[in-house]
């Protein structure tokens, strides 16, 4: 068994590398690009994308969406898997929280953007009205920002206090902060009983505050008459999608970070193959939303839905659709069925298969429906039936990909991403038990 | 066509027949009451005039009783804007029948709005349902919708319904969010991309003019949106609105649904009749957004549709100073 201080060692923080380093210069450059496009967006106005009167919305919003789908991994993973007691999550709910986290504050960052007068954005208190889908989005999101953090923070306590022991003597001025951090958690029964009951009740509002965040998600579409949002299943088929990219990207920076950090002994092939499995239940349920969302439509075939799925399955979005169906769906259930496609570099594979395959799939779900209105496009500009998004459109989104990345590695940087105590604890019961075993 | 303009510029409603009764009554009910107070100075002419009351009855009166009474019809300062004019219900009548595409309605709000931006607010669609079916040109505007979508969603109460039945918007107040242009089914709002470069904003400064949202596009503003506003800036002051002014063929009637009145500027018609006789209809009725507008259908055209192919443009509906 390994001793306490080893595993302390191996999962305590550790300074960049020149890789570690490269990459965070290049996230930094990503961003300062993107908030120099976006400073010139706010003195042009909006022209400078290639949204029109039409194409009313375009990826800012769709980013936003995926940016909210996969916050849900923090509900999905660390909260079903608290609530049912699997202890296979523990090395893995830290990194699932820190996503959770990065991901819905870009989300509040990224619908900002895609307002046109963000000057104005007081109005939404003021003048709130809560009839408006948004104004239950601006609700929900800081109540989703403010549980995730907490959801992050509690269950980092112990390692707080343990960080602060470990770098007492090599790094003072960092281990100070690490025992502010840590409420002086001294690890007493009595804070141990009211720290589980706390995260416990933490999981239960994640939860409840991730379904509602979908939820009203979907219902931002599910609102309006348009063909292809009209649909009352709408908020099932976001959850469902949420959870594949949530787990879809989980897979991923789990496994960069268990490479990068050497992680082998703690997140084992074993925990690459349950995510597997997840994976693929999260993949069969979306895909049966998917069916239901496509094929009933082309079964009744109205008009307007008649239009929209010709442009999907063999119109102008066929390439996309079917890459976002069949690579982002079909296949990683496909492979995910084998042992074999459950190892952990064919997961990471499919993960960013699947991170990509979500991204693309929002901008199938708002774009292709926005440019088919109820009445004919006239009367304006040819480029305007149309959409693809703009260099800043695209130099802005890829900032607010980066600023997501850029907050995951800081995290991971500066907090244990396995929890430190738990692991310990775990591997001392499981000796514990094999002890008793060769006893009897 | 002079002709037709000078008819147009008729005052709206109320300097018809109501007008002229209200008036009348008003006079006789003054005459009477100052008759028990003072020595009557006007003799009787001993001519005589017939009238008709409110209900129906012809009276005749002598001319003497007679008096005009001058009329007011400038709200402007006795309803709250987002309120609207009271016991009013605005409504339009739109008869295909008559639509051979002039554009004159097109270019009179384009004109009258200051639209700079690349997409009218009033447009004048080529329809046709299906193969077998005949074409026919679709002037489409706000529709005013009685269950408005785009109020609905609106999360800072900038577009807004009024009690008169206008939707309009406070471009001071929109947040550009768009969310109004995703919901409204008629796709009639437009957006204002980047800065719209209107003369008017300018004037504005000079003259002092407040911004209303009753004469929306005046100014237009950078990020937030604009939309057809049935111009209540021209009905306050008893006019039509700019489009049923401008076309040549008398295609829309605006009126008060209260009244059951209705007037293209030539003839003034009842609505409810003139709905029932011509079978009249609204836009994606199947929606239940009950927009104030209604169209008669492209029944016995007295014009061929292909006449109004030379002035259809697919891709413009707002003419750009040409540049030279």
């Amino acid at each position: 068994m390994k001793k306490f201080d080893d595993i302390v060692s191996d999962l305590a923080p550790r300074e960049f590398g020149k890789t570690g380093l490269a990459w965070i210069g290049f996230l930094v450059v990503l961003v300062i690009l993107g908030i120099v496009a976006y400073a010139d967006q706010v003195i042009q106005g909006q022209k400078v994308t290639n949204m029109r009167d039409y194409a009313l919305w375009g990826i800012y919003i769709s980013n936003f969406v995926f940016f909210v789908a996969t916050s849900f991994v923090g509900s999905a993973t660390v909260a079903i898997l608290r609530l049912t007691n699997n202890s296979w999550r523990t090395p893995l709910v830290r990194i699932a929280e820190i996503i959770t986290l990065a991901c819905i504050v870009m989300a509040g960052i990224t619908i900002t953007i895609d307002m046109a007068r963000p000057d104005r954005v007081m109005n939404l208190f003021i003048h709130a009205r809560l009839q408006s889908p948004i104004t239950w989005d601006i609700i929900i999101i800081p109540t989703f920002i403010v549980i995730s953090l907490l959801m992050l923070y509690f269950p980092l306590l112990p390692d707080f206090a343990l960080m602060k022991k470990h770098f007492e003597t090599s790094k003072p001025r960092l281990s100070r902060w690490y025992g502010r951090l840590s409420l002086k958690w001294t690890g007493s029964s009595a804070q141990k009983a009211l720290h589980s009951r706390s995260i416990m009740v933490l999981s239960v509002l994640i939860l409840i505050a991730g379904v509602m965040l979908q939820t009203i998600d979907a219902w931002l579409f599910s609102t309006t008459y348009r063909t292809g949002w009209d649909s009352s299943a709408f908020a099932p088929y976001f959850i469902s999608g949420a959870f594949v990219a949530g787990i879809g990207a989980l897979v991923t920076v789990i496994y960069i970070v268990r490479r990068t950090r050497k992680l082998e002994e703690y997140i084992t092939e074993g925990h690459f193959d349950k995510m597997g499995k997840l994976l693929t239940l999260a993949c069969i349920i979306y895909l049966y939303f998917n069916i239901n969302e496509y094929v009933i439509p082309f079964f009744t075939a109205k008009k307007g839905e008649d239009a929209h799925l010709e442009s999907l399955l063999t119109g102008h979005y066929a390439g996309l659709f079917w890459f976002v169906t069949l690579a982002g769906l079909v296949l990683p259930i496909f492979l995910l069925l084998f042992k074999k496609g459950r190892k952990p570099l064919p997961m990471f594979f499919i993960g960013i298969v699947v991170v990509i395959g979500s991204w693309w799939k929002r901008y199938i779900i708002i774009t292709p429906t926005l440019l088919e209105p109820f009445m004919p496009i006239q009367g304006v500009p040819e480029s305007w039936r149309t959409y693809f998004p703009s260099a800043h459109e695209w130099i802005i989104t890829i900032a607010t990909l980066a600023m997501a990345l850029l907050i995951i590695t800081l995290l991971v940087r500066f907090l244990p991403a396995v929890p430190v105590q738990r692991t310990a604890d775990e591997m001392e019961t499981k000796a514990e038990a094999s002890l008793k075993k060769i006893a009897s | 066509m002079d002709e037709n303009n000078k008819k147009t510029r008729r005052k709206f409603l109320d300097r018809g027949l109501k007008l002229g009764v209200a008036g009348v009554l008003g006079g006789i009910g003054l005459s009477k009451l100052s008759a028990k107070f003072a020595p009557d100075d006007k003799a009787p002419t001993g001519e005589t005039m017939e009238l008709m009351t409110t209900d129906g009855t012809i009276v005749e009166i002598d001319t003497s009783e007679v008096m005009e009474v001058e009329h007011h019809h400038h709200y402007s300062m006795d309803y709250n804007v987002r309120e609207g004019i009271p016991n009013r219900k605005f409504v339009m009548v739109v008869d295909l029948a008559k639509c051979k595409n002039a554009l004159k309605c097109q270019q009179s709000c384009n004109k009258n709005h200051y639209i700079t931006g690349d997409n009218a607010w009033l447009k004048v669609y080529k329809m046709q349902e299906s193969a077998d079916t005949a074409p026919y040109w679709l002037p489409t505007m706000c529709q005013h919708c009685d269950k408005p979508a785009c109020v609905t969603v609106c999360p800072v109460d900038a577009t807004f319904k009024r009690e008169d039945g206008l939707v309009l918007i406070d471009n001071e107040r929109c947040i550009g969010c768009r969310f109004c242009m995703a919901a409204c089914p008629y796709s009639t709002r437009v957006f204002n991309w980047g800065d719209p470069g209107q003369e008017v904003t300018l004037n504005m400064d000079m003259t002092g003019v407040e911004p209303t949202p009753e004469y929306a596009g005046r100014p237009s503003l950078k990020g937030t949106v604009d939309k057809c506003d049935f111009c209540p800036h021209m009905v306050k002051e008893g006019e039509l609105p700019h489009c049923v002014t401008a076309c040549p063929n008398g295609v829309f009637y605006f009126g008060d649904k209260y009244e059951d009145t209705v007037t293209n500027g030539e003839e003034t018609l009842r609505l409810s009749k003139l709905l029932e006789d011509k079978a009249g209809y609204r836009l994606l009725e199947s929606l239940g957004t009950e927009p104030s507008v209604y169209y008669l259908p492209p029944v016995d055209r007295l014009v061929d549709f292909e006449e109004g192919m030379s002035e259809f443009k697919e891709f413009e509906s707002v003419e750009k100073p040409s540049e030279e």
